[in-house]
């Protein structure tokens, strides 16, 4: 994917005027007109600098796969890959994402086909009320990647940052050793 | 959550000149503390400027053996590192025991050694608190205080320090590099982190402006068998209740060299010198660093809800000492 340069565009002029001519503009603190690309498509969005990117998911492109639970990066409900790397949606500025791509539960599958991280959540039962679901998807995608399945014991470190209040972790940790044992077979396979 | 507007900048001189210049702007870099602080009222910039575009993110081997990191390079990047891993196992381990792994993948290793306290008075924004409202006093010294510091407090703050991974660098004597208005220069780690005293809101000699643009580890060949042990009330993502970093050489079943950082306990990062100088000729065995662990914990001041760290600082300590003096042995 090609990073995006460009500077956000800006309504409001540097403070202080009169300075060198070459001072970086200053966004805010009004709305300002960002672009986010989120699941692979391209999208502008008004919001404040202070806008958190799951706020402007949420409340401002529909995009409600990412929970907001704690909001001050404790529960891991809001976490999103940006960049293809598992961060916290709460604690990241949605001004901050200008050129970066994102990727919510609602990018994981192709069409109607599931990614297989969340056919293996379904077949191990691993969520009972679902609201840590797509931050948990989101991070055991991220896990799996990272190469951080070795044993049950890595895998409960490694999701660490997503709490499930209903306690589905057995069957979470199931789920993701089935995803890494059928990649380790089909890998082997060929 | 405030209003504040936002500049991003792609060079360290512009980033310097904009938050120098302004003493109500803030560097935001990986965001984790910042945009937190933020939202719950306790820091209140004007505007932030954005930092995560300037290049001071890479990880480099330095020529003498040691190893710089960049300001911006992430937590979970340098524990990640393979260098890292094989020189100084003790900052791995304590960058993967510190947050969860969404969080390392945000927080950059400038703001680790910039990070808040996690004092619940300090983030409270109505108890008095002298680190965030200086004269206020400190709620925690009369509170609830069961997480609070034993060594390095003032009648006006007990806060303690949340870093693991500074409680490493502390260990490992690293070296922080800040840039200013006037110039770079160098800050030891061990210099780096202020002890409250009168002026609890002052945590480091740092000026409004400057940014961290790297930590230099040094070249510490005994580092290679270091050892973080961190104990906390749950197994992972939490913060320590008492933390030991430890280097230890080993010549002839006496300790040849020692060096060790604790965490959790302390209102900075804590060089255990007085354990170190105990260890430093004394045979490698259990009752010398009993002996070490005792003498530095003489000196702690525990309050209504504290007072068990003591014992856990020392027994975290022993049992770190115990284990990088197995490992050195191993190796040796």
């Amino acid at each position: 994917m090609t990073r995006q340069t460009s500077r956000p565009r800006l309504p409001s002029q540097a403070r202080r005027e009169g300075r060198e001519g070459t001072r970086p503009p200053e966004a805010g603190p009004g709305e300002v007109e960002i672009a986010l690309t989120v699941n692979g498509t391209r999208r502008t969005v008004r919001v404040e600098p202070r806008v958190s990117l799951l706020d402007a998911l949420r409340e401002r492109l529909g995009v409600t796969g990412p929970k907001k639970g704690c909001d001050q990066g404790a529960c891991g409900a809001c976490t999103v890959l940006v960049e293809g790397r598992r961060v916290l949606g709460c604690l990241t500025l949605a001004i901050t994402c200008e050129g970066r791509p994102v990727t919510t539960v609602e990018g994981l599958a192709d069409g109607d086909r599931l990614h297989p991280v969340q056919e293996a959540f379904i077949a191990n039962d691993a969520f009972q009320c679902g609201y840590c679901t797509p931050g948990q998807l989101m991070s055991a995608v991220a896990l799996l990647e990272e190469g951080r399945a070795g044993d049950d014991a890595e895998i409960a470190e490694w999701m660490s940052g997503n709490i499930c209040r209903c306690a589905a972790y057995p069957n979470i940790r199931a789920a993701v050793r089935q995803v890494r044992d059928a990649r380790a077979e089909g890998e082997g396979g060929r | 959550m405030r209003p504040f507007s936002y500049t991003r900048v792609s060079d360290p001189a512009t980033a310097v000149e904009e938050v120098a210049s302004d003493p109500d702007s803030a560097f935001l870099a990986g965001g984790t503390t910042e945009v937190d602080l933020i939202r719950i009222g306790v820091a209140r910039p004007r505007r932030v400027v954005d930092i995560n575009a300037l290049p001071v993110s890479r990880i480099e081997e330095a020529p003498d053996g040691g190893v710089r990191l960049g300001g911006l390079a992430r937590m979970s990047d340098v524990a990640a590192h393979p260098v890292v891993r094989e020189r100084y196992p003790v900052l791995a381990r304590a960058l993967e025991s510190g947050a969860s792994p969404q969080l390392r993948n945000m927080a950059t290793m400038g703001g680790n050694m910039m990070q808040r306290v996690r004092c619940s008075y300090f983030r409270d924004g109505d108890a008095a608190c002298n680190k965030r409202a200086p004269g206020s006093g400190c709620a925690a010294i009369g509170g609830v205080n069961r997480g609070h510091a034993v060594l390095g407090t003032s009648e006006h703050c007990i806060a303690v320090h949340p870093s693991d991974a500074a409680v490493a660098l502390t260990a490992l004597e690293a070296v922080v590099r800040l840039r200013g208005p006037d110039g770079e220069r160098s800050v030891p780690v061990g210099d780096f982190f202020l002890p409250p005293g009168d002026t609890p809101e002052r945590e480091h000699p740092v000026e409004h402006g400057e940014l961290i643009t790297a930590i230099d580890v040094p070249p510490v060949p005994a580092a290679r068998t270091s050892v973080y042990l961190k104990v906390r009330d749950r197994e992972s993502y939490e913060f320590a209740l008492a933390s030991a970093a430890v280097v230890l050489r080993v010549q002839d079943g006496a300790v040849a060299e020692a060096r060790i950082g604790l965490g959790g306990v302390a209102t900075t990062p804590w060089r255990a010198h007085r354990a170190e100088e105990a260890l430093v000729g004394a045979p490698a065995e259990g009752a010398s660093y009993e002996l070490a662990a005792v003498r530095e914990m003489r000196e702690a001041v525990p309050r209504s809800m504290n007072a068990y760290k003591v014992e856990l600082a020392e027994r975290t300590m022993v049992r770190a000492l115990r284990t990088a003096a197995a490992r050195a042995e191993g190796v040796g």
